[in-house]
């Protein structure tokens, strides 16, 4: 008896101390949305600008995402080794774009400078896809049947390999991206300034995210990767090479990630051998965000993140009076995480695809 | 089948090899791993020392560095095993003098360090024999982050052969590391640690015992950069961004001081971190405040990230940028972009270097093959002349075998005065200060700003009036 008003006092405790946290947390965001509003320190224009800068950052998100939530809908494991693919690509991307200027195709004209921007992209996925198929052949198929904390060990070691080894063949030096002019211009448009770099991020995101989500759920190939993802026996039974099928989830999670690494590398512009860890992280982050292992979610969360991360600090604490809300980016971005793991585990989208599987 | 798995296997080895070859770096102890069993030893001669009951050996462990002990130290095979409180560092014959260097040598900050260290080399190779032995340098990569500068610390106070330290270069790596450094009785003179608390009489801790420094403190830099926007370009509003750690944060809180001192408004201040790499909602945040200029001390990616993208940003096309000494080299003026051309940069002053700082730089060129990467290789080089001269004075050989008591040789780091360095004539104060601080202004030109590497560095800009 007194053991089980123990146990029932400890789940009110629990609940009381969850109920005020997502209290404060609601109060926060309220009240400090409220006053920085009512304040007026930021016109309108400033908040569309914020608005662009959570999209473009959302978007390379959103693409690095997609990589961790497909090799987990398929293999259940976080391939953290993931944020690096992403640095190989946009060192990919960096040795393409400066042998281009070289060549004086880069800053030609705008049409030759998209044609430029395209095959440094077309480099960096190749890059990125090599290097995860030799990840994926050395480090992680001989564990396939391994206790699942084994793989998730070996990926963390592979990305401290895989940087290290960047660092080693091109040392610990920044690479400048080079400066492509037509990309820094301004678009023109009425309420908001926004160059094109902007403007072509947000686009090569939309139309390879469209493209990737057409391929899994039209393609035969794409079939046979949902199939292997709700079932590895059964669809090796039906025929399935669930091998095959692997390695196509992580060439295209990877082809993803390099092209990102070349959109990064224009906005940015600046890559070394550490550049994937940040972004890496950031993009898991929307991945749990959208529901793991569900390919619209891993979209969906990663522009959420980038919205939260740019507009959020403006708009709750400077309201509040707290003196440098920047600071409290990260802050934001990982209460966030953390509200989603404690009040809805299968994230945004995540009761979807448990209906999908069911 | 065994041709692929010999392929990846061959594969595999050509990447450990790549990744083992630039940034390998020398593990202490590895070299003379006999010598790790002197602490033992090292603890036992005071003991032995206090039996004789003459009183004389004492009696000269007390008053070390008073010019007396040189004497002796020149005449092997003399001398009295110090005695002394911290504990002796005991070189047998034929080994060499092992000091480390510590500091950031990997990362996007790895020049800072590397610069540094080359100093201490060229000083190492200037200085030849010491106490006729060889001197040994190894290093300790510190990442430029609190939790690198504790990790150094431990592995440096592991190492029971080391007799002085060179380090670190980040304020953040001292303020992680230097507990652990003092409490083991060693002693480190940072080359470019600029952060105003550890030599400033009211806020040095006990910590700091073992910390002295060559580089200046941001005490003065912040002055001279606020004097410089307000009084020379006439602005009176300006904004700061900082990076959360100790260098930045203390340098712009100097800044922000003495700007509204002057009748200046900073109009707001905003933060990064490092591995930050969007820097667009912190400038349009600033940008909202109208500032005419922004100044903002952050280290080599950082400082890159912002100049980079702050003419992107409304209202800030024009802003005027000022920078500081971690911004200062060439990889920051790469990272940065076409941008950075007509910002300004704090720095020491290299012009009002002393008459040796010439030929410092030749050796430097022809050891490296390439100007100076960043700009504390000469304070680095005084350190280390500092520490050598207190080691071969400290020093005492009795049978071959050399003994450096490390209270002593603190002591006669500290004792240091009108030593002829090539960044000035240093005299350490009581609190750690050795250095002769001459600050410029620099302005990034469009050449430097187009080509950084072959027009590196620029020429001083602006100097304060006496």
């Amino acid at each position: 008896m007194y053991a089980r008003n123990v146990e029932r006092f400890t789940d009110l405790a629990i609940a009381a101390f969850m109920w005020t946290f997502r209290m404060s947390v609601v109060a926060i965001v309220v009240i400090g949305s409220a006053a920085t509003l009512t304040q007026g320190r930021f016109p309108f224009d400033i908040w569309l600008r914020l608005v662009v800068d959570g999209l473009t950052l959302g978007s390379i998100y959103a693409l690095i995402a997609l990589g961790y939530t497909m090799v987990y809908g398929i293999l259940r494991m976080i391939n953290f080794a993931h944020g690096e693919i992403f640095m190989a690509g946009a060192m990919g991307g960096y040795f393409t774009a400066i042998t281009l200027s070289g060549m004086g195709l880069l800053n030609a004209n705008p049409l030759l400078s998209l044609v430029s921007v395209g095959i440094m992209m077309l480099v960096a996925a190749a890059v990125s896809v090599t290097i995860a198929l030799l990840v994926e052949r050395l480090a992680y198929r001989p564990l396939r049947n391994a206790p699942r904390l084994v793989p998730l060990i070996a990926a963390i070691g592979a990305s401290f390999f895989i940087q290290y080894t960047f660092r080693g063949f091109l040392g610990p030096g920044i690479f400048p991206y080079p400066q492509v002019t037509f990309l820094a211009q301004d678009v023109g448009l009425p309420f908001v300034r926004m160059r094109w770099v902007e403007v072509l991020v947000i686009v090569a995101a939309v139309i390879m995210m469209a493209a990737l989500y057409a391929f899994v759920m039209r393609t035969k190939v794409g079939t046979a990767i949902r199939a292997v993802s709700e079932d590895k026996a059964t669809a090796a039974l039906m025929g399935i090479n669930v091998d095959r099928s692997i390695v196509t989830t992580f060439a295209l999670g990877a082809a993803m990630a390099g092209a990102a690494g070349v959109l990064y590398g224009l906005m940015f512009r600046q890559v070394f051998y550490f550049t994937g860890f940040i972004p890496g992280i950031k993009a898991f982050t929307s991945a749990v965000l959208g529901g793991i292992g569900n390919i619209p979610g891993a979209m969906l969360g990663g522009l959420f993140l980038g919205q939260v991360e740019s507009i959020g600090p403006q708009l709750f604490f400077t309201g509040l009076g707290v003196p440098v809300p920047n600071q409290l980016r990260d802050v934001i971005a990982f209460t966030m995480l953390v509200m989603i793991l404690i009040f809805r585990p299968s994230g945004i989208l995540g009761e979807r695809l448990a209906r999908q599987r069911a | 089948m065994l041709l692929r798995r010999l392929a990846a296997i061959a594969l595999l080895a050509l990447f450990v090899v790549a990744a083992c070859q630039p940034g390998a770096q020398p593990t202490p102890g590895q070299g003379t791993p006999g010598t790790g069993e002197t602490p033992g030893t090292g603890q036992e001669t005071p003991g032995t020392g206090e039996t004789p009951g003459t009183g004389e050996t004492p009696g000269t462990g007390e008053t070390p560095g008073t010019g007396e002990t040189p004497g002796t130290g020149e005449t092997p095979g003399t001398g009295e095993i110090p005695d002394d409180p911290l504990g002796v560092v005991e070189i047998p014959a034929g080994e060499p003098i092992h000091i480390a260097f510590w500091g950031v040598i990997s990362g996007p900050d790895a020049a800072l360090g590397e610069d540094s260290r080359r100093g201490v080399e060229i000083a190492i190779n200037d200085r030849g024999e010491l106490h006729g032995r060889e001197i040994r340098l190894s290093s300790q990569d510190a990442l430029c982050t609190p939790e690198g500068g504790a990790t150094a610390a431990t592995a440096l106070v592991a190492d029971q052969t080391i007799v002085g330290l060179i380090g670190s270069t980040c304020s953040a790596e001292t303020a992680g590391g230097i507990g652990t450094i003092t409490d083991a009785g060693f002693t480190t003179i940072s080359p470019s640690n600029t952060r105003p608390a550890f030599t400033d009489p009211e806020q040095r801790g006990p910590e700091l015992d073992g910390y002295l420094r060559t580089a200046h403190s941001d005490a003065i830099q912040g002055v001279v950069a606020a004097d410089f926007v307000y009084n020379e370009l006439g602005i009176t509003e300006a904004a700061t961004i900082h990076m959360s750690e100790a260098y930045s944060e203390a340098l712009v809180g100097v800044f922000e001081a003495r700007f509204q001192e002057l009748g200046g408004t900073i109009t707001g201040s905003g933060a990064t971190q490092r591995g930050e790499t969007d820097m667009r909602p912190l400038l349009t945040d600033l940008a909202a405040g109208n500032p005419g200029a922004i100044y903002y001390p952050l280290f080599t990616a950082e400082f890159g990230f912002v100049t980079a993208q702050v003419r992107d940003i409304q209202g800030l096309e024009e802003t005027v940028l000022l920078g500081a000494d971690a911004g200062f080299s060439a990889e920051a003026m790469n990272a940065s972009g076409p941008n950075v051309e007509g910002a300004y940069l704090s720095s020491p002053d290299f012009t009002a270097f002393g008459g040796g700082y010439q030929e410092f730089l030749q050796k430097y060129e022809e050891s490296f093959g390439s100007a100076p990467i960043q700009i504390f290789h000469a304070h680095a080089y005084d350190a280390t002349n500092i520490l050598l001269d207190a080691v071969e004075q400290v020093g005492v050989e009795v049978d071959g075998t050399l003994y450096v008591g490390r209270q002593a040789l603190r002591d006669a780091i500290f004792a240091t005065s009108n030593f002829e360095g090539i960044t000035g004539t240093l005299s350490c104060d009581e609190y750690g200060d050795c250095s002769a601080p001459v600050i410029a202004i620099y302005q990034i030109t469009p050449e430097i700003a187009q080509d950084p590497d072959a027009n590196w560095p620029p020429d001083p800009f602006w100097r304060p009036e006496e």
